[in-house]
Formats: C-alpha cells, sequence, structure tokens
C-alpha cells in the first residue's frame, strides 16, 4: 500500500494535505482497497463547520458503509465534483484526483494529533494481522 | 480477524494464494472478492466466473422411500422428479414458514441436497429426526467441494474438459462425468441469473481442478469470483436468500415463490397454513424496488409509504445491470406491492424515494 511522505494520516485512514491553513483530505490507498469498489460517497456541503475527529460523511463500496472523520477542525471550502459523478476515482488515485474535500483549517495546530507517514504505515501494518 | 472455529474450504488455501479477501459466512472461511465485486460482477454476466460453494451442506439420501419422505417436508414435487433432474425446493415448518430452500438432485440411485451453509446444521437436525426406516442419510459436506462456473461463456469453457456432451444438459438437469480428469456430478443450475454449471467434486480433487480451470478459462476471460458479486448477481436476478427474503416467519407465497409451492400434493408439512394464507391473499409480501437517487439502499433500513412506516429493507445494492441504479427488497403489505407505487428509504435520517417494480429485476437474453 502506497504512503506518499508529504502529508499527514490519521489512524481512520484519511489523509491530509497542509497548505497554509488549507487542507486537502481524503482516504488513503489502504482505505479504498480495504473497503472495494467504491459506489457513494457523501459529503458535507461547502461552509459547512467541521469538528476534528467527528464523522463528517460516508464513504460507500459494494458491500459497506464507512464514515469519513475530519482529520481538523474548520470550514469545508470545496467538495470534490468528480468524485460524486464517478466515485470509482476514489479507487483509482485515492491521493490525487480522488481527494474528498478541501477545509479552511481553523486551528492548524491540531495536525500535532495526526500521524505522520511512518507512524500511519504502523496503523496499516497492525490492521493487517 | 477472528477467524477461529471457523471452518475452511477445500479451497481456502487457494482463495488465499489468489489474494481473496476473506471473511466468515456461515461458519466457514469464504472468499468476498478477489479481483473488486464489480470486475467479478462483469465477468460472470458477460464471460464467465468461478465461484466456491463448499461451504453449503450437501446431504445424500438413499432408499425406495426418499422421494415420498421429501415430498411431505417440501413445498415443491419431488416424486415427479427423473433421473438426472434437479428441482429447486424449501423446507417448510407447521405455519408455513421457510425452514431453508434447497435444491434436490435426483441422480443415480440416490439424491442429493444442498442446503445453505447456515441452515447446514438445523436442517440435518430437522431431517434427521424424520427419517423413515428405509431411508439412509450421510453428510458429505467436509468431503465434497462444490464449484460453480457461471457466465454466457461457460459452456465453451467447460466442453474441452469432458466427454459429457454439456448442450444435452438442460437447465435443472445433472450428469456424471470426468471433468479435467475429475470423477464429478455437473448440475446446469446456478444463482447468478446466468448458464452455468455446478461442478460437485471430491474435496481432496478441488484445487488441482480450480487450477485447471483458471487456466483453461483465460481463453474466455474467466475470472474468480466471491460471495459479494454472487449476492448482488443473485439480487439482481430476484433470487432470495435465506435470512433476508425467506426465513422461518417469511413464508415462499410471501417471497414470491408460489410457483414452488404445490398445493395439490396430498400432504406437506406447512400446507395448511400455505393455502389459508393462499386463499386470503392478504399477506404481506417481498417487493422490488428501484431508489431514485444515487445513495444505495441497505438491508435494515426503514422503508415508508407516505408517513407510514411498512417495513425494512431486506436486501439491497447498486445494480450494475440496470445501469448501477441502486435496487432493494422489503417485505410489505400487498396494498403496497404493486408496481409503480412510490416507496421512501430511510437512509442516515433523509427520505430517500423508490419506486416498486416488477420482478425479476434482471432476466439474461435468450
Amino acid at each position: 500500500m502506497s504512503v506518499p511522505t508529504d502529508r499527514l494520516y490519521t489512524k481512520e485512514h484519511e489523509w491530509v494535505k497542509l497548505d497554509g491553513s488549507t487542507a486537502l483530505v481524503g482516504i488513503t490507498d489502504y482505505a479504498q482497497s480495504s473497503l472495494g469498489d467504491i459506489v457513494y460517497v457523501e459529503l458535507p456541503k461547502p461552509g459547512a463547520a467541521l469538528t476534528q475527529s467527528k464523522a463528517m460523511g460516508v464513504v460507500e463500496s459494494v458491500k459497506a458503509v464507512s464514515d469519513i472523520f475530519a482529520p481538523l477542525s474548520g470550514t469545508v471550502a470545496e467538495v470534490n465534483a468528480t468524485i460524486m459523478d464517478d466515485p470509482a476515482t476514489v479507487n483509482k488515485d485515492p491521493y490525487g484526483e480522488g481527494w474528498l474535500v478541501k477545509l479552511a483549517a481553523a486551528n492548524v495546530a491540531e495536525s500535532k494529533a495526526l500521524l505522520d507517514p511512518a507512524a500511519y504505515e504502523k496503523v496499516v501494518e497492525s490492521e493487517q494481522h | 480477524m477472528v477467524t477461529s472455529g471457523l471452518s475452511r474450504t477445500a479451497l481456502c488455501a487457494t482463495h488465499e494464494q489468489l489474494g481473496a479477501k476473506m471473511s466468515p459466512f456461515g461458519g466457514f472461511l469464504m472468499p468476498i472478492h478477489y479481483s473488486g465485486i464489480l470486475d467479478e460482477h462483469r465477468a460472470v454476466r458477460s464471460a464467465a466466473g468461478m465461484f466456491d460453494l463448499s461451504h453449503m451442506g450437501q446431504f445424500v439420501a438413499r432408499g425406495a422411500a426418499v422421494a415420498d419422505w421429501l415430498d411431505g417436508l417440501t413445498t415443491n414435487h419431488v416424486a415427479t422428479m427423473r433421473p438426472n433432474q434437479a428441482r429447486y425446493n424449501i423446507f417448510t415448518n407447521e405455519a408455513g414458514g421457510a425452514l431453508d430452500d434447497a435444491i434436490i438432485y435426483r441422480l443415480e440411485g440416490r439424491w442429493l441436497i444442498v442446503v445453505n451453509a447456515a441452515n447446514s446444521e438445523k436442517m440435518w437436525r430437522w431431517l434427521s429426526a424424520r427419517k423413515p426406516d428405509g431411508v439412509s442419510l450421510e453428510d458429505r459436506t467436509p468431503e465434497s467441494a462444490l464449484i460453480a462456473v457461471q457466465g454466457p461463456r461457460s459452456l465453451e469453457l467447460l466442453q474441452p474438459l469432458t466427454d459429457v456432451d454439456l448442450g444435452g444438459v438442460k437447465y435443472y438437469h445433472a450428469a456424471l462425468g470426468e471433468v479435467g480428469g475429475v470423477a464429478v456430478e455437473m448440475a446446469r443450475t446456478g444463482y447468478t441469473g446466468e448458464d452455468g454449471f455446478e461442478l460437485f467434486v471430491p474435496a481432496s480433487a478441488a484445487p488441482a481442478l480450480w487450477e485447471r480451470l483458471m487456466r483453461e478459462g483465460e481463453r474466455v476471460g474467466l475470472k474468480p469470483a466471491g460471495l459479494g458479486a454472487r449476492d448482488m448477481l443473485r439480487l439482481e436476478a430476484s433470487m432470495p436468500l435465506y435470512g433476508h427474503e425467506l426465513d422461518e416467519r417469511i413464508t415462499p407465497l410471501q417471497a414470491g415463490l408460489g410457483w414452488a409451492v404445490k398445493l395439490d400434493k396430498p400432504a406437506f408439512t406447512g400446507k395448511a397454513a400455505l393455502a389459508a394464507q393462499q386463499a386470503a391473499d392478504t399477506y404481506e409480501r417481498i417487493a422490488g424496488a428501484i431508489m431514485d437517487g444515487k445513495a444505495p439502499a441497505r438491508a435494515g433500513y426503514a422503508v415508508y409509504h407516505g408517513s407510514e412506516k411498512i417495513g425494512e429493507v431486506r436486501s439491497g445494492s447498486p445494480a450494475p445491470a440496470l445501469g448501477g441504479k441502486n435496487i432493494l427488497t422489503a417485505l410489505v403489505a400487498s396494498s403496497v406491492s404493486a408496481p409503480g407505487t412510490r416507496l421512501e428509504v430511510d437512509i442516515r435520517d433523509q427520505r430517500h424515494p423508490a419506486t416498486v417494480v416488477p420482478l425479476p429485476f434482471y432476466t439474461r437474453k435468450a
């Protein structure tokens, strides 16, 4: 499973790429692979306020409904329209075209609670056993 | 993953080598998917898919009295079956509820009863307790694997591997012979809505035959397919899944299986209850519906008609055969079961509209 080193992670398998106080959020390669074919994504609307670690939407595969948790508190700036039309994009390119939402982070210091790539790889390893 | 106490089929190691995602099902560790549910579904609808169904219970009955005995426990005809014929049937309780649905095969000198894995122990006890003198019953599940090859190119794949003229084996018929040098019972049956064959194989020979079929299958686009694709395929074809469209509180009439309920049989367990239910015709029944929107309906979601909660989703899935629309079954009052009736499904506290449609959702082109 690929774990890019240019971003941070949650133990619930979201990734966050910070650019100043703008955060791009998605689910990891491991998450999309575990879920299988993604057929539906439900996300908060632009302007919605999010709280770190609280559920912000769902990703559904053929067989399963999986909650997505906000990796940081903030306001939704943009939702990826591509994946609403073609949810399989999340399977094909989870770290790129398959991003979920763009957030205006309320407090970038919250990112201290996130996992670095090495720590996230350990989470994945422990789940695979 | 907690997998202790689970049985492994003869093909479990094969699935693990293929990288299948494995999960418990009916007491067995079973493959849910390999390349992906949608990819496997596509293979079965357009070419061929291969399933390990060795978790299903296989009981062999012998004796002159078998036909009459089974006729007394099931809703469909058994005694009228000829050798090498298969028939879908339902074992019912006194209230007409389904103990299990099964396929009964009449072979030369023996009968094979294939039951759902989750009901295998229950059905073994039910049948053993009612077995008359002169009937022998054997549970051969551990010794016999079941490999299903399903899809429009199944015959093309299997024919070069056997001397049996597969084109001469009609739907719901069986034959004995060798496939790839292995003696098997083969039947033109399945649970996908496509043409296909089910092969009952000695467990010890199953891994080698599976691998042979995988190699030979390359030329027709065969893919290994798991229980995830199987559930989607059977729901599209509107075949009931025990525990969803059928259970001990749901009769075959309610499940839309009236064609397999023969009230002209002299007697069978549950006949009186089923006859009364049919005469009244007011019973709740399984209806199928298609969601307007993109959110999938899932088993357990509440179903509304106007402001009234009328039931729960029994099965729900996206249906690639219907262009990806989301389909569902629900047990609802007869008054709201007519095609065209508008329903609403509660998904995460939002109402999502759906329309009742005639079943089956999908029928293969002849």
